[in-house]
């Protein structure tokens, strides 16, 4: 376990990071396109590219809440070691990741204030796979109108009422990933 | 390149400021606080913009500076020699080569494509600022949308001189949500913030501010029905390459009044130039 909770970090972390992080922007810049991300081998069962997305953007700044079987001390002790991130509550947390049935309710997660809507949390989704088949997405960053694979369309529409407050998701499976935005609109 | 970390800043502070930037492509054109580092610039040299870049760059990249459209102006030479040190990444003054431009109050004339990110240096990110100092009450306008104020700015510019007399950091409305500052560029620039397939971000280092434009985003500029907006630029065209399209800059060239017209986008001028193009003034 030791062995296991010290590898699978970036071996390079500011070019590798760079490079992952890129992919994110893009995809958070560009809601609904797949986007390759590598570099990263957690425990399972959180993925490559969750994996990378989490070295990417935290460290010791930022609380993390772990959902449902991401609450295991294989990835407790990975993510410790190589972000030294807090482990919180729902209520309190930047980053929370898990499945979708996992992470839910929404309603707990900070979602900002009037004056500060970037004070909200952004849901790291594990999804056994993403397809560019689904739900109509339309908005920002999508010209004309794009579809992917959603969890839930309803709560992707609840959350877009809320702008400019609200959650932002990325979804991860395998080494892929997508980004939604609260800005989206999803039908 | 040895001596420092990859494009300079320190991983901690590249992840804030990342983190900054996902937070401003979810809420197009809502500022987004940041911990500004102190750069080895000084205040108003492109702090923002640098470390926006810095922390967007990969060894990949091909890096282009632009100040007022110029490659070869004394603020874009030591940008790029910077990050060229630090970063070791390629440079172009080519418009279309380069996957990450930094800018300084010009939107290249070239239509940029996807992939590209368009960083811009921000002096004051904040559109209401000479209208109301005060950081705790522009904040409550934006969060209350209240943004009468701009309005009687401008109709103040229409009844003292006939028309909209703001001619740069024309502010624009995006999404149909917040009023931005886009940068000092010209209103000339400000049709081709709205619906642009790259990446735009904006980085006030003095201010610590952060703001982005997600692609294909609505960008509209303030005006009224019967004084509608208009991009204007000199009614001339350019002295060395003949553009009609492009944006000018004026020149004194002697002491008798004898002034000439050129582009202010260098890549764009000389491009045409070597096509073949010729203005009246060219050698």
């Amino acid at each position: 376990m030791q062995a296991n909770t010290l590898s699978g970090g970036f071996t390079k972390p500011a070019a590798q990071s760079a490079h992952a992080f890129r992919r994110v922007l893009e995809a958070m810049a560009r809601p609904g396109t797949i986007q390759d991300i590598e570099g990263a081998a957690p425990p399972a069962p959180m993925s490559p590219a969750m994996g990378a997305v989490l070295l990417t953007l935290c460290d010791t700044e930022t609380p993390v809440y772990l959902a449902g079987d991401m609450d295991c001390e294989a990835v407790r002790t990975w993510l410790a070691f190589h972000t030294g991130a807090p482990f919180v509550g729902p209520a309190h947390c930047m980053f929370a990741v898990g499945s979708w049935d996992a992470l839910a309710p929404l309603a707990v997660y900070p979602i900002g204030t009037s004056e500060y809507p970037d004070r909200s949390a952004t849901l790291i989704v594990e999804r056994s796979e993403l397809s560019v088949k689904g739900a109509t997405l339309t908005g920002p960053g999508i010209k004309g109108q794009t579809t992917l694979s959603v969890p839930d369309v309803d709560a992707f529409q609840t959350n877009r009422k809320l702008f400019p407050l609200g959650l932002d998701f990325i979804l991860t499976s395998g080494a892929r990933l997508a980004a939604l935005p609260r800005s989206t609109k999803v039908s | 390149m040895t001596e420092y970390n990859f494009a300079y800043l320190d991983e901690q502070t590249k992840r804030m400021i990342r983190r900054a930037i996902l937070k401003g492509l979810a809420i197009p054109g809502y500022q987004v606080p940041f911990a500004s580092r102190e750069m080895p610039m000084p205040y108003g040299w492109g702090t923002g913009g640098v470390q926006v870049s810095a922390a967007v760059l990969t060894p990949d990249d091909t890096f282009k500076v632009i100040d007022q459209g110029a490659d070869d102006t004394t603020n874009a030479v030591s940008i790029r020699t910077f990050f060229q040190r630090t970063a070791g990444v390629v440079t172009t003054t080519a418009t279309r080569d380069a996957t990450v431009i930094q800018t300084r109050h010009r939107i290249p004339e070239e239509p940029l494509h996807e992939g590209q990110i368009l960083v811009y240096q921000v002096p004051i990110p904040e559109p209401l600022r000479f209208l109301e100092p005060r950081e705790s009450e522009t904040r409550k306008m934006h969060s209350l949308e209240e943004y009468g104020l701009m309005h009687v700015k401008l109709y103040e510019d229409i009844s003292r001189h006939g028309h909209i007399a703001t001619s740069y950091a024309y502010p624009v409305k995006v999404e149909g949500r917040y009023v931005m500052d886009p940068s000092p560029i010209p209103k000339f620039d400000n049709p081709k913030l709205g619906d642009m397939a790259a990446i735009q971000l904006f980085g006030a280092g003095r201010e610590q501010r952060i703001y982005a434009l997600p692609p294909y985003t609505q960008v509209v500029s303030l005006d009224f029905e019967d004084h509608p907006f208009e991009a204007s630029k000199a009614n001339h065209c350019c002295g060395m390459c003949g553009a009609t399209d492009s944006y000018l800059d004026e020149l004194i060239i002697d002491d008798a009044g004898g002034r000439m017209f050129v582009c202010s986008d260098t890549d764009y001028c000389e491009a045409r130039q070597a096509m073949g193009h010729k203005g009246k003034d060219a050698a």
